[in-house]
């Protein structure tokens, strides 16, 4: 699983951050961005999930 | 407030400062996203209510096409009519009011004091302060769980971050709901206080600009755009926006909160036993109990689905009805304290998402986390004597809870 933030979507709400901050981090604006190549480790895929379902402009993408 | 006919329809005359609709606004959104998804009330100079989640962020979004320029539902005349470098719409509270491309270096110059990083700076001062609060009336077993805890802190920790005399915050609050409560049915009164704000501001970045410290007025006489500084009535009306919207906004968050834990002893009884589930109780109340709806002003004629907005329409952004529609979310009027999927939009969405949300969210997690830990039981006294205001920020303002003396029993 690969996650992915739409930056032209993201607002800064910061709930992907918040909800799964091991695979994605924000810049001073609070534009989000997936860690390194976004790649989800299995452990983590049910946060990633998270992320993308709780974010407002639905900017967090996942594809496998 | 004047004495007006009674709502006969609340497709085609809605109105937003009824006390049916500020008590409980859910029953009427369910009624109108079935029947009218976008209403319409020539009511208060007239505006346009969506009650359906996909609306409201199609309309969040039509920008240009949908001003922020004014964004009160009850506008206010300019303060200063002759003043060629003031905006000529009577809010001026940048960014919020404000539309590209001034809005976009606004905001820009403000986002970074208010990431989740920058807004730790305020975390142990929050802290400090609900510990005191609690401290004043924890022994006495009664406390007005608004007058008393939840609207004190949303205005120091904004006094806190302005670096203004925190002293005075009763006075903050006085002329906050001047201007955004009991003033907006007395345009004197509101005209008074509004001035008042702007004279106080006028005087604090004056004081900045001599002999500046670290917050964030300081930072901003300090600040440039395109090489100048700013002028000081953009400071001064950047100033005006923390204070209307970062007071009365999160008061009304912490607010809610505690009367719905207080009315409702499953949820309360469930987060007092698993700590764990704050993060997502504080989100579920954001969304159930959404303080803020803003208005938009069409400043072209533009067409959403079938309906026409001419130029000066308001269409007011019901994020509150948003976050309560089925299309959505499960069983939206059921409050869930571990909804782990919730994609609500308290803090709006698009271009003028609530620049404080993390400080908001902040102050909420205190504020409830540090409420729990020292009186973990508590209830309303008195249901019948809870009062809420409403229109575009919904929050209860007489809240009076009872519980054991010294709080825990133990």
């Amino acid at each position: 699983m690969k996650v992915r933030v739409n930056t032209q979507l993201c607002q800064g709400h910061n709930r992907c951050y918040a909800l799964a901050p091991e695979l994605i981090d924000i810049d001073d604006y609070g534009t989000a961005f997936a860690i390194g190549d976004g790649t989800v480790p299995p452990e983590l895929e049910e946060k990633a999930r998270l992320a993308r379902d709780n974010c407002p402009e639905f900017a967090v993408e996942l594809e496998r | 407030m004047e004495d007006r006919p009674p709502v006969e329809n609340w497709a085609t005359d809605y109105d937003i400062f009824d006390p049916a609709y500020v008590n409980d606004p859910a029953p009427i959104w369910r009624d109108l996203r079935e029947r009218c998804p976008i209403a319409h009330t020539d009511r208060w100079q007239g505006s346009y209510l969506p009650t359906r989640y996909h609306d409201v962020q199609a309309l969040a979004k039509m920008v240009p096409e949908l001003s922020s320029r004014d964004p009160l539902v009850i506008a206010a005349p300019p303060l200063d009519p002759a003043d060629p470098n003031v905006t000529n719409y009577g809010t001026n509270a940048p960014p919020i009011s404000s539309d590209p491309p001034e809005h976009t270096w606004v905001r820009r110059l403000l986002l970074p004091h208010f990431s989740p990083r920058a807004v730790e700076a305020h975390r142990a001062y929050t802290e400090g302060l609900c510990h005191e609060l609690i401290d004043a009336f924890i022994d006495i077993g009664r406390a007005d769980g608004a007058v008393d805890y939840a609207q004190q802190i949303p205005p120091r920790v904004i006094a806190h971050l302005l670096g203004i005399d925190e002293s005075r915050v009763g006075e903050f609050v006085e002329w906050v709901r001047g201007v955004l409560e009991f003033g907006l049915f007395e345009p004197e009164t509101r005209h008074r206080y509004r001035v008042i704000i702007r004279d106080f501001f006028r005087e604090q970045v004056a004081r900045c600009k001599n002999d500046p410290g670290d917050d964030l007025i300081s930072a901003l006489v300090q600040a440039e755009h395109d090489g100048q500084p700013l002028p000081d009535h953009t400071i001064v009306g950047i100033c005006n926006l923390m204070l209307v919207a970062g007071i009365d906004t999160t008061w009304s968050s912490i607010g809610s909160a505690l009367w719905h834990l207080g009315a409702h002893p499953e949820d309360r009884r469930r987060l007092a036993a698993e700590a764990e589930l704050f993060p997502t109780a504080i989100e579920e109340m954001l969304r159930a109990y959404a303080p803020v709806t803003m208005g938009r002003e069409a400043i072209e004629s533009v067409t959403y689905n079938d309906v026409t907005f001419e130029p000066g329409a308001k269409i007011l952004m019901n994020f509150p009805a948003a976050n309560r529609d089925p299309e959505v979310f499960e069983n939206p009027d059921e409050i869930r304290i571990d909804r782990a999927r919730n994609r609500h939009i308290a803090f709006g969405s698009g271009i003028h998402r609530c620049l404080g949300s993390n400080l908001a969210r902040l102050e909420m997690d205190i504020a409830l986390r540090t409420w729990f830990d020292r009186i973990p039981e508590f209830e309303l006294a008195d249901p019948g004597a809870v009062t809420w205001a409403g229109g575009q920020v919904r929050g209860p303002r007489t809240l009076p809870l009872r519980f054991p003396v010294g709080g825990t029993i133990e």
